[in-house]
């Protein structure tokens, strides 16, 4: 008997890359994709590496690819974005050993900032798209898509989604096929992508879609799935799951191949049903396909655009009906919140008490937009705290500008912000930026990057010192703080925004998740209020730092024991000393 | 069993929710059914409400609940079984609550209210069944607080179709080996509960 396993989506993909011989993988941590390189990370069969950014990522792999070795690289839907450069160009160069792009896209935006459906990448960029819908189909279409990607010499877009990575589902396993390292051929005219190179490229591209098109006729990918000639549903990935349930009688075409779209096969398809309906997550992409073509179908007529889709949206949508369920009963509203004893509560305190604009990047510190401290004004992508800031100081001037401070962690200002510090100093502008150092990737539940010292594998490496990259953009004003020590923080913040020039301030602490910052706080002894100095609910003096440790009992402040990690800051907050 | 069955794990973020959700989906798997697990990682985790949907049965095809479809109802904190009420099926669902309320900031700081008594307004909307479970208490008496999720999985044991061996036998491949043995004490504690 086969080995099972309950895996999620992207330890599926993990095993997928392990079971089909690839070599090197690539990507950078974002929520949903983040465990899959985590995974592969523990095959030692395979070089594993967080890469500085997804645009770093894509062209280590590819370099990799073109060089011989199976490739994979993988990222969340926005880092794609950041990645469509090589993305574009590596359609007309081809690849040489299999090469596949997984992209974990966020319907239903859990932990996004848009909802943007990267199907339409493959079309954009003229590459076959894969769509799993389970776990099972997950690891075989993965390899699947190596054979693609070799018999094509094309990249291959993988598209996963937050239910697909992050639901678990049971797995046969299977064993690794070695893959031997391809022969490398020097090749001017395809590898050196100059315009007259690109222009002949142009046209095997065309060509290559049209074979893929045949090709996506005849894939095990795609299959029909005979039911009731009453109604027909064309749907893919785990849009395939929710119609499945709410119509177990269909006639289904099933699409895990649905770029190039399977003409031919759809018009068999269409012949053995009266009606169709396209059942698809976001975007109308098969829909348009099938439009293309000249056939009348349904899709988003009944399924929404907005949001990610579930049994009973489908239900809803295409019958107008709910299955008999009770009414809903309002709950308390429970936002998340920062950790108790984290680094960011003492900077945003801060923020928010000198009432700064602030400008925000892409991570745990997201959250110092809500409340108690309200004090983040923008959070656009990776990076964009340090560059909105300067535009802030280009719009509004100097004399504004003083109270405006860009907020950047350690990892994403190796990302995507060094640019940005680089363009404030050439430019000449003011800007005060704080680099929030909390010595891992936390968001996305801890993983190492340049800073940290340690690889993807655990090893140890060279740590890059912040410090000395924000000295060498140019940067002469450079202070390190204690985002625990309020008041010294809170001085630095002050002295900073008096300056004419541009400034960093490093806020240096570990994530209070890290083991050992947990270590160092079971050794600390528990805060405790002293309910006859504490004067409650008409001071909330400590609420406010927003610590998930306090809350208001009896009338009076009450710190938990279960969640106190001993941290003084409510200590230092508490005008009355009844804390200790 | 013909027919999937349908359950929904929900409390805040650190719970052990996840964990719990898992080992339901191995017994089952073990017991030779198939299984789906949903939830969302990220920025749920910190603190805010974490919900997994765990379905089993012969063949599974959704890994969410469908509103309107669920059997049972685990909560590891009081109003976060609130929160879910409307995915229990109209009749003959089931709701099993950790005697324990985790208030939030957003009370605090007076921007919201802590339901009261909330079984009786659950009891008063719903047809179901309703078990609430002291299982800090009983994580307590198993020699380890921070078992009060395997209490609860006891608790829940008792209305799913798995022997109390293949329970047994997850448990003890899946969490650390010094704890093995409260966590069996825990999963024994929360199965008798109801029955005392």
């Amino acid at each position: 008997m086969p080995v099972r396993d309950l895996m999620s989506g992207n330890e599926a993909v993990a095993r997928g890359a392990w079971e089909a011989g690839v070599k090197v993988a690539t990507a950078y941590p974002g929520t949903p994709s983040t465990e899959i390189l985590e995974n592969i990370a523990k095959y030692k069969e395979i070089y594993a590496e967080w890469s500085t950014n997804e645009k770093v990522a894509f062209e280590v792999a590819m370099g990799a690819a073109i060089a011989g070795a199976r490739s994979i690289t993988s990222m969340k839907h926005v880092g794609l974005n950041v990645a469509a450069d090589p993305l574009f160009t590596s359609s007309y160069t081809g690849i040489n050993a299999g090469f596949v792009v997984v992209t974990c896209d966020d319907p239903g935006m859990h932990s996004s900032q848009n909802e943007q459906d990267n199907r339409r990448y493959a079309k954009f960029a003229k590459l076959p798209l894969i769509e799993p819908s389970d776990s099972q189909e997950a690891k075989d279409f993965l390899k699947e898509a190596f054979s693609i990607s070799e018999m094509f010499d094309t990249p291959v877009l993988f598209r996963m989604t937050t239910r697909l990575s992050h639901s678990k589902s049971v797995v046969e396993l299977g064993d690794r096929e070695e893959a031997e390292i391809k022969e490398y051929v020097k090749n001017f005219k395809k590898y050196v992508i100059l315009p007259a190179n690109a222009r002949v490229r142009h046209y095997v591209v065309e060509e290559r879609l049209k074979k893929l098109q045949e090709f996506s006729c005849s894939t095990k990918l795609n299959r029909i799935e005979k039911g009731s000639h009453a109604l027909g549903i064309v749907t893919s990935g785990i849009s395939y799951q929710y119609a499945r349930e709410v119509f177990p009688d269909a006639t289904y075409l099933k699409l895990g191949m649905s770029y190039p779209f399977p003409v031919d096969l759809f018009k068999k398809f269409s012949e053995m049903v009266d009606r169709i309906i396209v059942i698809e997550e976001n975007e109308p992409f098969i829909e348009e396909e099938i439009k293309i073509l000249g056939f009348s179908v349904e899709g988003k007529k009944y399924i929404p655009l907005c949001d990610e889709l579930s049994p009973e949206v489908v239900r809803k949508g295409v019958l107008g009906e709910e299955l008999p369920h009770p009414e809903p009963i309002k709950s308390v509203m429970r936002p998340p919140v920062f950790c108790a004893g984290c680094p960011h509560t003492g900077i945003f305190y801060n923020l928010w008490r000198l009432k700064a604009t602030v400008t925000g990047d892409i991570g745990c510190y997201t959250l110092g937009a809500l409340p108690p401290y309200e004090s983040i004004d923008t959070t656009i992508c990776m990076g964009a705290g340090i560059t909105n800031a300067f535009g802030f100081e280009l719009a509004r001037g100097k004399e504004f500008s003083k109270k405006v401070f860009g907020v950047i962690g350690d990892s994403t200002f190796l990302h995507t912000g060094i640019p940005g510090l680089i363009d404030v100093v050439y430019n000449k502008g003011v800007t005060k930026i704080i680099i929030l150092d909390n010595r891992i990737t936390a968001m996305t539940g801890h993983q190492d990057h340049p800073g940290t010292g340690k690889t993807a594998k655990g090893e140890p490496t060279r740590a890059i010192k912040i410090e000395e990259i924000v000295r060498a953009c140019g940067i002469q004003k450079v202070y390190e703080v204690d985002p625990h020590d309020l008041r010294g923080t809170r001085e630095v913040l002050k002295e900073v925004m008096e300056l004419d020039e541009p400034a960093v301030i490093i806020s240096k602490r570990p994530c209070a998740l890290l083991p050992e910052e947990r270590k160092i706080q079971s050794l600390r002894p528990k805060r405790k209020v002293n309910a006859d100095i504490c004067r409650g609910e008409k001071c909330l003096g400590c609420v406010k730092l927003g610590c998930p440790a306090i809350s208001i009992k009896d009338g009076k402040a009450f710190i938990s024991e279960l969640l106190c990690v001993g941290c003084d800051l409510c200590i230092q907050v508490c005008p009355f000393g009844a804390i200790s | 069993m013909e027919r999937v069955l349908n359950v929904i794990i929900s409390g805040v973020g650190g719970q052990g929710i996840l964990t719990a959700s898992e080992l339901l989906s191995k017994v089952a798997m073990e017991s030779g059914l198939d299984a789906k697990k949903s939830e969302v990682h990220g920025m749920s985790q910190r603190g805010g409400s974490v919900v997994s949907h765990v379905r089993l049965g012969p063949k599974v095809y959704s890994p969410l609940v469908e509103k309107g479809s669920c059997d049972l109802i685990l909560s590891f904190e009081k109003s976060e079984a609130l929160r879910w009420i409307h995915y229990l099926k109209k009749d003959g669902a089931r709701v099993i609550i950790n005697d324990l309320e985790i208030v939030p900031i957003t009370v605090s700081m007076k921007l919201d209210v802590y339901p009261q008594d909330i079984e009786s307004i659950i009891r008063g909307k719903v047809n179901a069944d309703v078990i609430i479970v002291p299982a800090t208490d009983l994580a307590k008496k198993a020699g380890d607080p921070r078992t009060a999720n395997t209490v609860l999985l006891g608790a829940l044991s008792n209305y799913l179709p798995f022997s109390e061996d293949s329970w047994q036998k997850v448990i003890s491949e899946s969490v650390k080996k010094e704890t093995v043995d409260a966590n069996l004490r825990a999963f024994k504690l929360g199965r008798d509960y109801k029955k005392t």
